[in-house]
């Protein structure tokens, strides 16, 4: 597959220059189709693409379908295919910049990064993850109390055990982190 | 010798039995853990999925914590997804420039720097490899004779840090063994158990992974199954129930923290170890080395 397929792949979406950098690697240019990521993936089964399969999709011009599927968000991070692949293509970051390409964009899977946002919501608040809260932010996030009352007896055999925490640990440095992330979301211009 | 230590969020709550025995055997092996002061969520696969730089600050921030406290000590994390994410950050602070002075700026607002001193570690990895068979095996003293347990180490100890082997890493056997357990063959020692797909509207994939992890530990007569990580433990042990109910299956097998298991042959107390909070019951499996 040449270079001009590359050029092809990115006419459907609107690149930061970023972005562009990371679809060019060398490596995804030099990928074989040889099919280990996909065959290495234990969540390929469930995937609209498999790994293999994004990768020549990113080629072929592909980008909204790839960045509209539910593969990225299948991903559970386990690097079989990144320790795996012959050419060296570090496919679990990749999953991860295709993430962040389709939420940037509001092109994910309706859904698909609720529980993500509602853990980073709760770290960047608390500087701890706390499931209690984190969980009912998730359910009623997404207007599903039915799923809050279905988690209540794992919820109930939790607490029995003394593993179920109500309210969050906060940490001291709360204003630090915010300080910290505020400044990097604001492209170090804080 | 002393290290830094982060415990990470899980183990405030759902599974704090991992915290508990860790400083517990950490101690009796003479290994001393300061533990981070003020330490912040490693954001996890859920902030990299969403912002790459804000997670790679919000480990950086643990970092020069740590830093500060210990200069040019290793930071011991005891979770696989923790380790991993600090890990990265670590190395990739060191080989980018760019993004350091971003992450070295960011840092600042908060009154803090990191020189990049520190190394990041497993507690196992320790274990195995700076203390040894021979330190270790000094002191069991009530060796798990007889125990079958399954070797249940999951992806991002080894994968993609190479600190063990990364498709069939051996540190758990090793130090399992030491302690006197029958380690069984457990060919998906290093396979996936779905890790944050099990919150979410994936779960039932994250749910057939398990399944075929516990169906294989069954199959190999374990009678438990040994974790390092507690998303790994939490998805192989508190899910049994969900499994069950989707596939019609009948799991109940117990699932300990590797500590648990190295400290219960040491010789040290159930309470100590956080035993008897597990949602399948090891009591009556851990009976005949109980003090």
């Amino acid at each position: 597959m040449s270079a001009n397929s590359v050029e092809a792949a990115l006419r459907d979406v609107e690149l930061s220059p970023e972005e562009e950098t990371i679809l060019h690697r060398k490596e995804l240019l030099e990928c074989i189709q040889c099919g280990t990521c996909s065959a290495s993936c234990p969540t390929a089964f469930a995937m609209e693409y498999t790994p293999r399969q994004i990768i020549a999709a990113i080629r072929a011009g592909r980008l909204e379908k790839v960045l509209r599927s539910n593969t990225p968000w299948l991903c559970a991070s386990c690097y079989y295919c990144t320790v795996r692949c012959p050419a060296g293509i570090q496919f679990t970051d990749l999953m991860y910049h295709l993430k962040r390409m389709a939420v940037k964009r509001g092109l994910h899977p309706s859904g698909s990064p609720a529980f993500y946002q509602a853990m980073v919501s709760t770290v960047d608040r608390h500087g701890r993850s706390a499931e209690t809260e984190l969980m009912i932010r998730y359910y009623l996030g997404r207007l599903n109390p039915i799923g809050l009352i279905k988690l209540a007896p794992f919820g109930i055999k939790m607490m029995l055990r003394g593993r179920f925490p109500l309210l969050p640990h906060r940490i001291k440095g709360r204003k630090d982190l915010e300080r910290m992330l505020d400044h990097i979301a604001k492209g170090g211009e804080a | 010798m002393a290290y830094s230590y982060y415990p990470g969020c899980t183990q405030e709550v759902s599974t704090k039995a991992y915290d508990l025995s860790t400083r517990t055997v950490a101690s009796a092996l003479g290994l001393e853990l300061v533990e981070i002061e003020d330490w912040n969520c490693c954001g996890s696969s859920p902030s990299y999925s969403l912002r790459e730089v804000e997670t790679y600050a919000l480990n950086a921030r643990n970092l020069a914590l740590a830093e500060k406290q210990l200069p040019g000590g290793e930071v011991l994390t005891i979770c696989n997804g923790c380790f991993g994410i600090m890990d990265k950050t670590n190395r990739r602070l060191a080989e980018d420039p760019e993004l350091r002075t971003e992450v070295e700026e960011a840092l600042a607002t908060a009154g803090l720097e990191y020189r990049g001193t520190l190394t990041v570690r497993h507690l196992l990895d320790v274990l195995v490899k700076d203390l040894g068979r021979e330190a270790i095996e000094q002191k069991v003293t009530r060796p798990l004779e007889g125990l079958k347990v399954a070797p249940y180490l999951g992806c991002a100890f080894s994968r993609p840090s190479g600190i063990d082997d990364m498709e069939f890493p051996t540190a758990l056997d090793d130090l399992l063994s030491w302690a006197g357990a029958e380690v069984v063959e457990y060919p998906l020692k290093a396979a996936c158990c779905g890790g944050v797909l099990m919150m979410g509207d994936n779960q039932q994939v994250a749910l057939k992974l398990v399944r075929s992890l516990l169906a294989e530990a069954v199959r190999r007569g374990a009678s438990c199954l040994a974790t390092a990580c507690p998303l790994c433990h939490l998805n192989v042990e508190a899910y049994q129930g969900q499994v069950n109910r989707l596939f019609g299956t009948r799991f109940s097998i117990p699932v300990l923290f590797f500590t648990q298991l190295l400290g219960v042959s040491m010789g040290l107390g159930k309470k100590e170890l956080g035993l008897g909070e597990e949602l399948v019951p090891a009591k009556t499996l851990l009976a005949p080395f109980m003090a």
